[in-house]
């Protein structure tokens, strides 16, 4: 079964048209509502393990990945279920990987936080931080090695700029010129940190002292995130070498399912939640006379159905296999 | 003195020890506010300053804990989960591991690294790891994994005494497994191992959680007229190869145990060591019981538990070689 990546009707344009506009509210809700329910299987014991929500940070995946061609690749950090759908993983597959189920993206063996699908350039979800940046890295080496012309787009958190894994990517990549655009998800905190007391310096800060294009967005505005993250998309397209994104966003959610949330206040999230993403681009395509409630309540059902069909068929899906665990241990001649 | 699990023992041992020792400190990831585990809570409002809050960067931790050590402190690292040690596993092979040896003694590393480990927890292949082979390859690294509130509690106090580096191994399963009494500093020492069951049909060695789950198909063995004597290993390296030679000749059959995967494992040493010195003894081929082959925890919990090891299937495996 192979998915179709979600895609560019037509060229990109710097500023994304009112049906793309329309389509960007979609896939922030689909996230929204698939996290939020992803939420309440775990409460049900249908999803177990760890799990990381990604409500509030729709705005990120939806912007950054519409900029991308069916040809470009995408690796990301744990927290990767709005990636994955983004990107155009099929939701049901998503759902059922959630589950561990046979029909899942990787049939049970990953799980949450090891989302993976080739056939729409997705490599992976990673729960190693910082370990895939110097795999994008070298998925650039190879589009210049072998004169493809596709970009990576390695998302990441806050969290990875502490380790070393970081730095010698981002030198790297400048040194090779390879076609990556880092994209850092910044919603302030690696698990009960604080970014602040993390980090010496500002994130765009450590890009710029490696000689890369750095910026820094409000990564709750999805056409400010569409913006900067085509310039850097084009930018890597044209072979000028690596750029960096610092999306400023915020996660609802505590950092998994277990995050008993002491490191901040109420207070805090409702002021974030005050600049929501999704409310925003609603408001504004309401007063531009683009949607009315009955067009989002369109919206709503669309999602709704997108939504619990997965839940359906992640349940219907049966148990994974136990006797094929031996299999794919290495690539075998024959092997599909 | 009271019940405590194993989170609770491992907090009182690393309370005492920086109560009495303030050269004792913590580094690691989120620590202060008591880690994912919650093991630290509490601790850095008692001793301000003595927590620090390091930022993802498993390979300074331990470098840092290094050159700590090296200056007269005494840090405990914690690593979040075993799974990520491994950007710092150079630090411990090519530094801490022969600091001793190639300063001829002259310089030595009181330093103990900390790291929850093992499956059970439907983690998947990035929070499920075993990770003691690597380390019990590294002469000058001692390696230590227990099983009871007790042993964790006296192990780590030894372990923040002894001069060496000490990896401090933490069943993350065994943490609210059992209560027990908290047991005396002293009265597990690292480098040795404790029978813990005593029995005349065969020998069973295990450590971490296949120490309790051993201990349960020991029970479920006894019930069929089959007597077993459980090795609770606690030290991996320095190993104590006299217990483990006396408790494979005493019986004369063998299992060895554990969760990490077969080739390669730890489980591979005992057989050797029984093979070379208690060979007269045997009257069975040594059998394990281990993690398959297989590159990564799988996340499904049926496949999570094909996986791990358990009380059935080293209970199966005692009945075939008691039946020998
Ligand atoms: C190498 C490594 N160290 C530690 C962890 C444990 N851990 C998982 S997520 C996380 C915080 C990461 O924060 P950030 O990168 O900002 O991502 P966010 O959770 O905010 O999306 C930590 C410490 C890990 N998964 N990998
Ligand atoms: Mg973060």
């Amino acid at each position: 079964m192979t998915a179709t990546p979600r895609l560019a009707r037509k060229a990109r344009e710097a500023e994304p048209d009112i049906d793309q506009l329309l389509d960007f509210l979609y896939q922030m809700q689909l996230i929204r509502r698939f996290e939020e329910r992803t939420g309440e299987m775990y409460t049900k014991g249908k999803v177990r393990g760890f799990l990381h929500l990604y409500t509030g940070q729709e705005a990120c995946a939806v912007g950054a990945l519409a900029t991308l061609q069916p040809q470009d690749k995408v690796v990301t950090h744990y927290r990767d279920h709005g990636h994955a759908i983004a990107r155009g993983m099929d939701p049901n597959r998503v759902m059922a990987e959630l589950f561990g189920r046979q029909d899942g993206v990787s049939g049970g063996r990953g799980g949450s936080m090891h989302l993976y699908d080739a056939s729409i350039g997705f490599l992976g979800g990673y729960a190693i931080v910082a370990a895939h940046l110097p795999l994008a890295v070298g998925l650039g080496l190879a589009a210049n090695m072998k004169k493809e012309n596709f970009v990576t787009l390695c998302v990441f958190g806050d969290g990875s700029v502490g380790e070393g894994e970081f730095h010698e990517a981002l030198n790297l990549a400048v040194l090779w010129n390879t076609p990556v655009v880092f994209f850092c998800e910044n919603n302030l905190y690696g698990m009960g940190v604080s970014f602040q007391e993390s980090l010496s310096t500002q994130v765009t800060t450590l890009a710029a002292a490696y000689n890369m294009p750095a910026v820094s967005v409000d990564g709750m505005d999805v056409t400010a995130v569409y913006r900067e993250t085509l310039k850097a998309v084009e930018h890597c397209r044209a072979g000028k070498g690596p750029y960096f994104v610092e999306a400023m966003t915020y996660r609802y959610r505590g950092h998994s399912m277990a995050d008993p949330e002491l490191y901040r206040l109420k207070d805090e999230v409702e002021k974030y939640r005050k600049r929501d993403a999704i409310d925003r681009l609603k408001a504004r395509l309401m007063e531009g006379g683009h949607l009315d409630g009955a067009g989002w309540e369109a919206i709503v059902e669309r999602v709704e159905k997108v939504v619990e069909d997965s839940i359906a068929f992640a349940d219907a899906s049966p148990n994974p296999p136990i006797d094929t665990l031996f299999r794919y241990v290495t690539k075998e001649p024959g092997d599909a | 003195m009271a019940q405590v699990t194993v989170i609770e023992a491992i907090r009182s041992a690393l309370d005492e020890e920086m109560a009495a020792d303030d050269r004792v400190f913590i580094l690691g990831e989120d620590v202060e506010a008591g880690g994912v585990f919650r093991v630290t809570e509490g601790l850095a409002a008692k001793y301000p300053g003595r927590l620090i809050d390091s930022p993802l960067a498993e390979s300074s931790i331990i470098g840092i804990t290094i050159g700590a050590a090296h200056y007269g402190l005494r840090p405990v690292a914690e690593i979040q989960f075993a799974d990520f040690i491994h950007a710092g596993f150079d630090h411990m092979a090519s530094e801490a591991s022969r600091w001793c040896y190639r300063t001829k003694g002259d310089a030595f590393l009181p330093m103990v690294v900390r790291t929850p480990w093992g499956g059970g927890v439907h983690g998947g292949q990035h929070h499920s790891q075993s990770i003691e082979a690597y380390y019990t390859h590294l002469p000058g690294i001692k390696v230590v994994a227990p099983s009871f509130p007790s042993d964790y509690r006296s192990l780590l106090k030894a372990a923040i005494a002894d001069p060496n580096p000490v990896l401090f191994l933490e069943h993350k399963r065994t943490y609210r497994l059992i209560k027990q009494e908290a047991g005396e500093p002293g009265e597990t020492v690292i480098g040795r191992s404790r029978v813990t069951r005593k029995g005349s049909d065969l020998t069973i060695f295990a450590y971490g959680l296949m120490l309790h789950e051993s201990l349960a198909a020991a029970d479920e063995l006894a019930a069929e007229g089959t007597e077993c004597t459980v090795v609770d290993l606690l030290t991996l390296q320095p190993l104590d190869v006299e217990t483990v030679l006396e408790a494979a000749k005493a019986t004369g059959k063998v299992l060895v145990v554990h969760e990490d995967t077969l080739t390669g494992g730890f489980g591979g040493e005992i057989a050797a060591l029984i093979a070379e010195h208690a060979f007269e003894y045997l009257d069975a081929p040594i059998r394990r019981v281990c993690g398959p082959d297989i590159p990564a925890m799988p996340f499904h919990h049926n496949m999570e538990s094909f996986f791990m090891p358990d009380r059935t299937k080293i209970a199966a495996a005692a009945r075939d070689l008691a039946a020998y």
